[in-house]
């Protein structure tokens, strides 16, 4: 794994949001590396920072009340927070590119999809009118949408909720991007579409070798698709490992909680009651002192309470932000 | 029963294709609607009356009757609508007013409208200090007594056809900015604005392409009840006389003509009037209608 080409690197990112009611740490030091033609998983709860993350590498944080207070996000080697707008966005769209959560709403409703698709391809390639049509009915078919040529007219809301995702895939494909940031690309799906279009995801990446940066609270989304997970609690990395060491050896309490909470149909049924880890996600206008996963933690001392842990590598590639990992 | 069924599913596919486009389901509910129909009935009169007429009755709107006798005609076979003090046929003059009404009212309400597109799209998407600068500028145009102003300016930069679409346009576009930015600071915030971002699209480019065919239909029916206003501001300010110039008619100088002879002869009075209520009117109608048939979520 690690002899593949670092693509993305990201180091100790902080993005803070500057609302009326305080400043709100949503991503404080989150530390990512993506290596090329890898899929890597973003896994957390409702604002523990995933989304901002994405944003952040796309440099989309509203501003204001976003700021990307600290940290580097090296891509190809370059730091993107130095980059000037009209660079970032020569590489949004391009190099990196996004899929949204809402595939209903992603699409502008005033044109049809095929000229939706051609602007992507516009923007970035020097070719003609004719040629970004060829290319978007090639890339419409890439992405199994059946009759390309007359779909290629069509209107988004002549189109069923995984169509569009499909549309949404191959617009963000269509400039044959490096990354591909896929953020709850398949929440608002049907469980059957969410299949099909992880299913898609997965053969678009083996053909093309893109990386892919699925963030998910659905740890079975990653569980199939990820080679390296990274589990993200209160705006933290709390453990990154391969999807493997992940799974079958969880170290900090907060995964192994996720784990615990899935129910499993290999096992007998029992009466007992699925466990769930106890407690809310803070508040992020009041982080607890110490490791923020503290309150809710089976296994915390007092240590947790007055010292923050930092990110340590237990095994080879295993990393976990705990004083007290569960031995695996 | 089962041909009953085959017959009922076939009418409603026929209807639903024929709502298959919004322009076609637009148009569909445009026609259904009693009131834009009638509007347009009366716009149809008015635009055959002043572009079809003179085809028709080819009379020169400026050429006088010389001497008492050609005075306030009344209508008769050589004279339609009679003539006026100066002895000049009256008809002609409805229609080449007219034209000269319509075109100050189509150019002043599409380009004030169009000021107020890129006022309202900017101020929308950029907020900020951009949109405060905007929008207080707009406030303080609001705030002005638009009439003593609109005399002062057209007494300054003269009088005219094109000074009164000047004037027009310059305090005409303040309701179509305020309604644009509403609508770009609810669009803007739109997941495909943000995906349109996400492929790199620039701020100038997500504001034309993105945002703007999105305020479009709301745009053309302002534009709609925006001509009638600008028809009733060119028949107001020629009233006054500071609008189009003798010798050459609008429907606006026409009225104010008149007034002097209101008691002598009523009916050069009641022409124009009648013409410049006509059209605003049916033009109001139209525009209150389409306003509902773009509005998906009104039953017709």
């Amino acid at each position: 794994m690690d002899n593949r080409e670092v693509l993305v690197d990201i180091k100790n990112l902080r993005t803070f949001f500057y609302t009326e009611d305080g400043v709100v740490p949503a991503v404080d030091g989150i530390d990512l590396t993506i290596h090329q033609g890898e899929v890597v998983g973003l896994v957390g709860e409702s604002g523990c920072g995933k989304s901002v993350t994405a944003l952040s590498i796309m440099r989309l944080i509203p501003d204001p009340p976003g700021k990307i207070v600290g940290g580097e996000i090296f891509f190809h080697g370059e730091d993107l927070l130095k980059k000037s707008n009209e660079e970032m966005r020569l590489i949004r769209g391009d190099k990196i590119s996004m899929i949204f959560q809402e595939p209903m709403t992603s699409l502008n409703p005033v044109y049809t999809i095929g000229d939706q698709i051609s602007e992507a391809i516009t923007l970035h390639q020097k070719i003609n009118a004719v040629e970004a049509k060829k290319r978007t009915i090639e890339m419409l078919h890439l992405v199994g949408i059946p009759e390309p040529e007359r779909r290629y007219s069509q209107y988004p809301h002549e189109m069923s909720g995984g169509m569009r995702q499909r549309v949404m895939i191959a617009m963000a494909l269509s400039c044959n991007p490096d990354l591909l940031i896929s953020d709850e690309a398949t929440t608002a799906l049907d469980v059957t579409i969410q299949a099909q279009i992880l299913d898609l995801m997965r053969g678009l990446q083996k053909k093309l070798g893109m990386a892919i940066l699925i963030i998910t609270h659905n740890l079975a989304v990653v569980a199939e698709m990820a080679d390296t997970i990274n589990i993200a609690y209160a705006g933290k990395i709390v453990e990154s490992a391969t999807a493997r060491e992940i799974f079958k050896s969880p170290r900090h309490p907060y995964t192994y909680g996720l784990l615990q909470s899935i129910p499993k149909f290999t096992e007998k049924r029992t009466s007992e009651p699925l466990p769930a880890i106890e407690g809310m996600v803070p508040s992020p206008y009041h982080m607890p002192k110490g490791c923020s996963f503290n309150p809710r933690c089976p296994f915390a001392t007092e240590k947790c309470r007055e010292e923050e842990p930092e990110l340590v590598e237990l095994a080879p590639g295993h990393m976990v932000r705990c004083f007290h990992p569960i031995e695996s | 029963m089962a041909e009953e069924m085959v017959e009922i599913t076939k009418k409603r596919q026929k209807k639903s294709s024929e709502d298959y486009t919004y322009v076609g389901m637009v148009f569909h509910r445009l026609t259904r609607h009693k009131l834009a129909m009638a509007g347009a009935a009366m716009l149809i009169v008015i635009l055959l009356f002043v572009f079809v007429g003179p085809l028709i009755w080819r009379a020169d709107p400026n050429a006088q009757i010389e001497g008492i006798e050609g005075m306030f005609n009344a209508p008769s076979k050589a004279h339609p609508l009679g003539t006026d003090d100066y002895g000049r046929d009256v008809l002609a003059r409805m229609f080449f007013g007219g034209r000269i009404s319509l075109f100050i009212g189509f150019v002043s309400a599409i380009s004030s409208t169009m000021i107020g597109a890129i006022v309202g799209l900017v101020a929308g998407y950029y907020g900020g200090w951009v949109d405060n600068l905007l929008m207080r500028f707009t406030d303080a145009m609001l705030s002005m007594p638009t009439f003593p102003l609109l005399i002062a300016l057209s007494s300054v930069i003269g009088k005219g056809v094109s000074q009164i679409i000047l004037v027009i346009i310059v305090f005409g576009w303040m309701q179509d900015a305020r309604l644009v930015r509403g609508m770009a600071l609810s669009l803007k915030e739109q997941e495909y604005v943000e995906a349109a971002r996400a492929i790199g699209a620039s701020a100038n480019r997500i504001m034309w392409r993105h945002l703007f065919p999105n305020t479009l239909a709301v745009l053309i029916v302002s534009t709609t009840i925006g001509i009638g206003s600008a028809i009733i501001y060119e028949a107001s300010i020629s009233f006054l006389g500071f609008g189009v110039q003798a010798p050459f008619a609008s429907w606006g100088n026409m009225l104010q003509n008149a007034q002097q002879f209101i008691w002598k002869a009523p009916r050069l009075i009641i022409y124009p009037g009648l013409a410049i209520f006509m059209t605003v009117l049916g033009f109001n109608f139209f525009g209150d209608g389409l306003r509902d048939a773009i509005d998906p979520k009104l039953k017709l």
